[in-house]
């Protein structure tokens, strides 16, 4: 079984700032980490290779630097590792980001199942993986709490949605998106670290993808940030103060004060 | 692509909003979507209407014209009586193509995030994710979509420039819904997609638990939510009194739901669920970047924690600072004497 995991690069911290004069995201001095959702997603994919075979391939898309991302990944056990990157990928929605990750998909010739995580914590869409699928004409199911192979090309997944769980039954190829209750983490290992460090990591570009500059990155890219600016401040904050039911009282009045507005 | 339509896109169709129900049973957020299209397509002149999905549904067509619609979309059919990406994403697709919309509105729900990201693919166009508010460009009348980002620590402003149709999903409870006026008029348009007789890779088995609450977190107006203050699970019972008299629903962080104390379909924050409900109570909670990224957007919010430094207090609208267990059940009995 042929699977690949899609991992992003995240700012450990989304406590992003502003740059006053520019508006711009001001990223500097911010670690990066894997985006902890694909942690699970990863996790996932590890267990499937323990239990059905096969490789584990993590793919990411993201400046040089997310290749730390991916070397981190194969420390956890994954087999190899590749990297979309390219000027021209910068600047990507999230049409653009799926369109380039199916391509990569393509040259890496298919998969059996793609697993991404839920979300990714600062872009915040969930919306690459599904995105991914349609471009490779593949099923997706959304919000995989439980897998269960029934054949190894027909899964069952349990899966969230806001009334409870469902449990829908797909075909493979399929692409999965991954949330945190699936599974619980492994640690690196000590052999798989060593592994790490030392492998190789390919890096594709446009050229690689056979892909043209005009469908990925930023102009490949159908929505269009015009404007990032600071969710408006909170009103005035009051600290209440006396006994529990001296404060329980003037919250009460406060509450009610509210209501009717 | 070749995931793409040949045919040129011409939006006539006007604004559209998919109305998401579940067992005969309407979505909050689907009136939502119909009051804020309504107000979109005042300004732009153009007609509203929802897109209903399901199997033997027809009876809740009338509560969509009445919620504002001028036209439903029925499409009824067997493979759409309970939701799966691939059948969901395949009609939508093929309506959209056929009847070429400006704008199309979802909730961002689970399911409506589930599968819309999959229509805008094929789609060829932009999406942009659970929106809090929208505006038109002046010169354009294209659709300004705001969003928060980052957790909810900056808002972004997202405009389709070049595709249609302009498409977004809208964080459920901000958009104000109209009052339903049962004597609107309004046409229902049975539609059969012959794409939905392909055979799918997909299938619904079967729900396979249901989420007990009465009222679901994502849609209640009032969360009284617990942390590791609350000392021990049975503790929650506290909480669920004054949610019950708030009318709300229980919420906790992660530190509780670890604990064994709570399920984790009450988990608020980053590897839980966001919420923004009228009211939010943070009870025992410190206030980690993790908890507040999922709360912080909530219209008001009162923290109780003995800390006085606790970090819940720098986003509090009103702090309360002492022990839980005196101030909730004095609180309690205000309420009921209130009453
Ligand atoms: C403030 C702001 C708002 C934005 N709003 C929108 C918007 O509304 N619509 C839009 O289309 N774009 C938007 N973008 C752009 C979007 O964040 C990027 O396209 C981003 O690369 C992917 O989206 P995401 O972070 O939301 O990922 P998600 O779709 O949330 O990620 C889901 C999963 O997909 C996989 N994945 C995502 N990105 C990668 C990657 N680079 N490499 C490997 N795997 C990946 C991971 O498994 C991840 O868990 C916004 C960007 C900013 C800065
Ligand atoms: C990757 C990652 C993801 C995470 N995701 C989430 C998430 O989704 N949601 C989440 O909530 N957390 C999440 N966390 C955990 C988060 O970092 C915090 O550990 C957690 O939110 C703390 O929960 P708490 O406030 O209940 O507990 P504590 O931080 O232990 O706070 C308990 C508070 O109760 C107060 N208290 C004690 N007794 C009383 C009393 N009698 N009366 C009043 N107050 C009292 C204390 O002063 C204290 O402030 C995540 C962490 C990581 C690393």
């Amino acid at each position: 079984m042929k699977i690949i995991v899609c991992l992003k690069q995240v700012p450990e911290s989304q406590d992003v700032r502003l740059d006053p004069a520019t508006h711009n995201l001001q990223r500097e001095g911010v670690k990066s980490i894997i985006n902890p959702f694909d942690l699970y997603a990863l996790e996932e994919g590890l267990r499937v290779r323990e239990q059905q075979g096969g490789e584990v391939i993590v793919l990411s898309m993201g400046p040089p630097q997310a290749e730390a991302a991916l070397r981190e990944a194969l420390s956890y056990g994954a087999d190899q590792a590749f990297l979309l990157s390219d000027r021209a990928f910068a600047g990507a929605d999230t049409w653009a980001t799926a369109f380039t990750l199916a391509a990569a998909v393509r040259r890496l010739g298919g998969a059996d199942l793609i697993f991404c995580g839920k979300q990714a914590i600062d872009g915040d869409t969930a919306q690459v993986g599904p995105e991914m699928a349609a471009f490779l004409d593949i099923p997706h199911v959304a919000w995989a709490r439980k897998l269960v192979f029934v054949r190894p090309e027909l899964l069952q997944v349990e899966r969230l949605l806001d009334h409870g769980y469902d449990r829908v039954e797909v075909q493979l190829p399929a692409l999965i998106t991954i949330v945190k209750e699936i599974n619980e983490p492994r640690l690196p290992s000590f052999k798989a670290k060593l592994r790490a460090k030392s492998a190789t990591i390919p890096v594709y570009g446009l050229a690689d993808l056979s892909l043209g500059e005009e469908q990925v990155g930023f102009k490949g890219s159908f929505t269009r940030v015009v404007k990032v600016f600071p969710p408006p401040p909170r009103g005035q904050r009051e600290i209440l103060a006396g006994t529990a039911t001296e404060m329980a009282a003037t919250l009460w009045s406060r509450l009610q004060q509210l209501q009717r507005r | 692509t070749e995931a793409g339509s040949s045919e040129v896109y011409r939006p006539h169709g006007g604004i559209w909003i998919f109305a998401e129900q579940r067992g005969g049973r309407m979505a909050p957020v689907s009136l939502e979507l119909l009051g804020e299209a309504r107000r979109l397509a005042a300004r732009m002149q153009v007609p509203v209407a929802a897109v209903l999905f399901g199997h033997q549904v027809q009876e809740l067509t009338a509560g969509l014209i009445a919620g504002g619609a001028d036209k439903v979309y029925l499409v009824d059919h067997p493979r759409l009586a309970d939701f799966v990406e691939e059948p969901y994403a395949a009609a939508l697709t093929a309506l959209a193509r056929r009847e070429q919309p400006e704008i199309i509105l979802a909730g961002a729900t689970y399911l409506g995030r589930a599968f819309i990201p999959r229509v805008a693919a094929l789609l060829d166009t932009g999406l942009t994710a659970d929106c809090t508010a929208f505006d038109l460009e002046t010169e354009t009348n294209l659709l300004l979509q705001t969003r928060p980002a980052f957790g909810g620590n900056i808002m972004a402003t997202i405009l389709t420039p070049r595709s249609y149709p302009q498409m977004a999903t809208v964080r459920p409870r901000v958009m104000k819904k109209l009052a339903l006026q049962s004597d609107r008029e309004g046409t229902v348009i049975p539609v059969r997609l012959e794409e939905l007789e392909q055979p799918f890779r997909s299938r619904f088995l079967e729900t396979v638990s249901e989420i007990t609450e009465a009222i679901p977190l994502g849609e209640a107006e009032v969360i009284v939510a617990g942390g590791r203050g609350l000392q021990d699970g049975k503790n929650f019972q506290l909480l669920e009194e004054l949610a019950d008299l708030l009318g709300g629903a229980v919420g906790a962080t992660r530190a509780a739901v670890d604990a064994g104390w709570i399920s984790y379909q009450h988990q608020i924050g980053q590897t839980g669920k966001t919420v923004a409900p009228r009211l939010y109570f943070a009870c025992g909670i410190s206030g980690a970047a993790q908890h507040l990224v999922g709360m912080q957007s909530s219209d008001f919010i009162v923290a109780i924690n003995s800390d006085p430094q606790a970090p819940i207090f720098q986003i509090a609208d009103i702090g309360l600072v002492g022990d839980m267990f005196e101030i909730i059940p004095a609180l309690i009995q205000q309420i009921k004497a209130s009453r």
